[in-house]
């Protein structure tokens, strides 16, 4: 198989593949997990969710339950805090804690299947979950409304009475389901169009995904009669649970330890808080430790899945194939309560062409589904599938290679995103010629038939944010590490590579730890494609700390003053090369004796994010009598910046990639019309198994970051972007059928098969 | 209500007696009174792989099986891989592969792996993926996975000779 070393670089760590620091207790079953911990005087927390999708809570009577035996606690919203509006900080921007405290515990209405109405506490799961069947609750059943489309209607009753659509800044008179409309435009879209030679404007659709993490969300708490709560969870961003916590319940962050287990994967859905605030209650009630976890079932219902969307995208193009407008139309499904997932969504959708005429007309649409939140690149897999559909078509009725016409239109550094910002370095343009050069892309077309070849492109534009790092030298010159990045897939080792290659040490001299709340400063969510880019950067600065430090402690040994003393390859070197270098392992030794103890400390808020741009190409088989998509050899190329640990960055493609192929052939959720989910569990939502996708093939494009010490852009998300399009693309290719609907399953398909009768668009192979 | 008994059993070559609740399946045992939490619990219902263990020579899901089936039965987890100080090739190679990301559904993918390769040290990719279909991982795309395996069949081969 084909697998692009990094090229060669200048570093002596960065750029290898070491073991990772966390990876025996993870191959022995030792590492601790949220639901790995326990108490021997723990108490078992359940929680009764509302089994209608819009409702409204007429009464709630816990007595029956609270008379159990066994049964230690009851909670309902009334233990919460009623707050005032009051905007705060939500994963995507500002939320309203009204709404947050709504969604943890559900007062007056129920606004989605699963959500939470009360909790339980009990000695054993046993007794727990026959209490919370013990809860009697009478229900005004309402008409749930799941789908966007329905939700915008004039006539649909909004869920909120009293929200009004944010437009361009006003507020809206009347009340409605449309939280904000989201705008950008630039030039003139009209006269881009009058100007092509030809105009596609195509309607798709997306249905509501799951992250599909394997381990369910799980949370222990202590509340200590002092008022001191310590909290295990499994979190992406445990300084964002304190946060959501000190909020809903309106205390002081002090007041809060947030300890994050190791984590069973998240791709963004473990960030908000969801069993985290039971628990705690329960645990303030019973004065006794509380461990929750949810089962799939409750996974499914009740944490956060990526948004159903609507969009309509038009594309204007001269013969040439230069693009001379571009518009796009779209609406994210947000969940019950109001999020910004369509004003990502535009962010992302016309990312990686250049264009002198756009429009973005995005919408955040309520319904009676859990509130969305982030799914790896959240908001630009459903944006860019329309996008990179109709790119191809043009493709096809101009004869032109698809990748040809995507260099052509590439935006480079310089050019502004839809949305504002110009971009820095970038490396579309380097990725789509490594596509183009790639053994896949210059091997035949695979041969028989209803067989072909797909490409699209993929954007997400990475984040920066804020994250501390300190570094402490032992007294044998070996380091340790510590951020406040939940390792998610591999950080530590990351963390502990560039830490090496700034202090001269290995990546085995260095030890890597992930911290508490407590115990280091402020970081942000291991998300965004973040965390080796920002947390990498808090690392760097505080190993020059550590060097600068150093520095003064090689002065005194030499007895020279401090500018005779230079750092380079791995040492300190007397500039008249008058001494013997120095590296931080024969210092360690003597920290003591020329002043104690040497740590450094990194905090950072990085500008310079690199964004990243990937190129998937898919060789697909369609069996016209199932209408089952088999994908015969799938290639992820991608400008990942400098590759910090290749093996790792390879994996995330690999993943990111699979996440999106399952996206776009199996998985959605599945509502019957009183909105329930049909399909919660992981035998009808069918994430790929190993056999249902072949080795993904990796290219690493190393275009350098200028905005990182060592040149890191995020890697994670932008794989699960292409997928989508290029299957579908290679779908078209293979039988001249455009789904423009996902999930491109096997009855979709051979529905579409059976339908399409004699209007078929022409089978047209890539040409290559 | 609850019914508690003692069920005797083999883990992992030790002889152990726990005293389980009836309702308890062999996830929970395993878990809650043996103290053995390398086996994960993703989904209750038998579709994700995570808690699987051998019980008998079979690849089984912990969570589908009931704690008090495992009266007198032979049970290997995660934790039984490793030979003393001596990991396992297949979790040496998982490490040398990076064929982990979050290392939740891990220990499901060692065990089953292992019992491919007790039955047969040579297996073709294709082979491997069929046996690993009924453990889930969302990290990795199972490439860097089918490596691992792979490379750990060509090592036990060597060491046989």
């Amino acid at each position: 198989m084909e697998q692009h070393e990094a090229q060669k670089n200048e570093y002596n760590i960065i750029g290898t593949r070491p073991i990772r620091h966390d990876g025996e207790d993870k191959v022995t079953g030792r590492a601790q997990y949220g639901a790995d911990i326990s108490f021997p005087d723990q108490l078992y927390g359940k929680v009764l969710r509302s089994p209608h999708a819009h409702a409204r809570i007429l009464s709630i009577d816990t007595s029956k339950a609270l008379a159990m035996p066994g049964v230690r606690a009851v909670t309902t919203a009334e233990d919460l805090p009623r707050l005032k509006d009051r905007m705060v900080a939500g994963e995507a921007g500002a939320e309203n804690i009204r709404y947050v405290t709504e969604r943890v515990l559900a007062s007056d209405k129920a606004l989605f299947e699963g959500h939470p109405i009360a909790a339980v506490a009990a000695t054993d799961p046993w007794i727990a979950e026959e209490a919370v069947k013990a809860i009697e609750v009478k229900y005004e059943v309402l008409t749930a409304v799941t789908e966007v489309r329905d939700a915008m209607k004039d006539d649909t009753p909004p869920l909120h009475g009293e929200l009004t659509t944010e437009t361009l800044g006003e507020k809206s008179k009347k009340a409605t389901n449309i939280v904000r409309h989201t705008r950008h435009k630039r030039g003139d879209p009209d006269k881009g169009f009058a100007e092509a030679d030809l105009v596609i404007e195509r309607e798709f659709e997306t249905k509501t995904v799951h992250q599909g993490y394997i381990e369910p969300h799980n949370a222990t708490a202590l509340y200590r009669s002092d008022g001191q709560i310590t909290l295990w969870t499994s979190t992406q961003a445990p300084f964002w649970v304190r946060r959501d916590l000190a909020e809903l319940f309106d205390i002081p962050l002090s007041r809060i330890k947030v300890v994050p287990m190791e984590i069973g994967g998240g791709f963004g859905g473990k960030i908000a808080v969801y069993l985290e605030p039971l628990a705690i209650l329960l645990s303030k009630k019973s004065g006794r430790p509380v461990k929750m976890i949810m089962t799939r079932e409750e996974v499914f219902y009740a944490s956060g899945p990526a948004s159903g969307t609507v969009t309509r995208i038009k594309i204007g193009v001269k013969k040439d194939g230069t693009i001379t407008a571009a518009t796009a139309w779209m609406a994210y499904e947000a969940g019950a309560f109001p999020s910004n997932w369509a004003m990502v969504g535009s962010m992302c959708v016309l990312a990686c062409y250049r264009l002198e005429n756009l429009q973005i007309d995005a919408y955040d649409v309520l319904t009676n589904t859990s509130k969305v939140m982030a799914y790896r690149a959240p908001s630009s897999p459903q944006a860019m599938f329309g996008v990179e559909s109709i790119i191809d078509e043009i493709a096809i009725k101009l004869d032109m290679d698809p990748l040809e016409l995507r260099l052509k239109n590439a935006v480079q550094e310089g050019d502004r995103r839809a949305d504002g910002p110009k971009f820095h370095r970038i490396g579309l343009k380097e990725t789509i010629r490594a596509a183009m050069e790639s053994e896949h892309y210059k091997s035949p077309l695979p041969s028989g038939a209803n067989r072909s070849r797909g490409v699209a492109s993929g954007f997400w534009f990475n984040a920066g944010m804020q994250s501390s790092a300190t570094v402490g030298i032992n007294m044998d010159g070996t380091a340790n590490v510590t951020t406040g990045s939940v390792d998610i897939g591999g950080s530590r080792a990351s963390m502990a590579i560039m830490a090496a290659e700034a202090l001269g040490l290995t990546a085995e001299q260095v030890r890597p730890i992930v911290a508490d709340t407590d115990s280091i400063g402020y970081t942000d969510v291991t998300g965004g494609s973040r965390t080796t880019f920002a947390t990498g950067y808090a690392v760097y600065e505080a190993c020059q700390d550590v060097i600068r430090q150093l520095k003064t402690r090689v002065a005194k040994l030499w007895d020279v003053q401090e500018d005779k003393v230079e750092w380079g390859d791995g040492a300190f070197h007397h500039v008249d090369n008058g001494k013997s270098p120095m590296s931080v392992g024969d210092l360690g030794p003597k920290l003591e004796a020329t002043g104690g103890p040497v740590m450094g400390h990194g905090t950072v808020n990085p500008k310079g994010v690199g964004a990243g741009f990937g190129i998937h190409i898919a060789d697909i088989e369609v069996d016209p009598d199932t209408g089952k998509v088999t994908i015969l050899r799938y290639t992820a190329v991608q400008d990942v910046g400098q590759a910090i640990h290749p093996a790792y960055v390879e994996g995330q493609m690999q993943g990111g990639a699979t996440q999106g192929i399952g996206w776009a052939l199996n998985e959605e959720y599945i509502r019957d019309a009183e909105g329930r989910m049909l399909n919660p569990g992981f035998l009808d939502y069918r994430v790929p198994t190993a056999l249902d996708v072949p080795d993904i093939e990796t290219i690493l494009v190393e275009v350098p970051n200028p905005g990182h010490p060592y040149g890191v852009r995020g890697v994670g998300e932008t794989p699960i972007v292409p997928p989508m399009g290029t299957i579908h693309n290679a779908i078209a290719r293979a039988i001249g059928l455009r789904m423009r609907s996902l999930p491109m399953s096997p009855p979709k398909v051979l529905h579409e098969i059976l339908q399409r009768g004699q209007t078929v668009e022409a089978a047209a192979p890539v040409t290559s | 209500m609850s019914t508690n008994r003692m069920v005797s059993t083999t883990i992992n070559g030790e002889d152990m007696a726990l005293i389980i609740d009836d309702r308890m399946t062999l996830l929970d045992a395993l878990r809650d009174r043996a103290g053995l939490t390398g086996t994960k619990e993703g989904c209750l219902s038998g579709d994700c792989g995570a808690c699987s263990v051998i019980m008998n020579d079979r690849v089984v899901d912990s969570c589908l099986v009931m704690a008090a089936e495992a009266e007198g039965a032979a049970i290997v987890t995660v934790e039984g891989l490793a030979d003393g100080t001596e990991l396992h090739p297949l979790q040496r190679r998982f490490l040398e592969q990076a064929a982990l990301q979050c290392g939740i559904c891990t220990p499901g993918f060692l065990v089953t792996a292992k019992s491919l390769l007790d039955r047969n040290n040579n297996p073709s990719a294709a082979e491997i993926r069929l046996w690993l279909a009924g453990n889930l991982c969302r990290c990795t795309g199972y490439d860097k996975i089918i490596r691992a395996v792979e490379g750990a069949s060509a090592d036990l081969r060597a060491a046989k000779g």
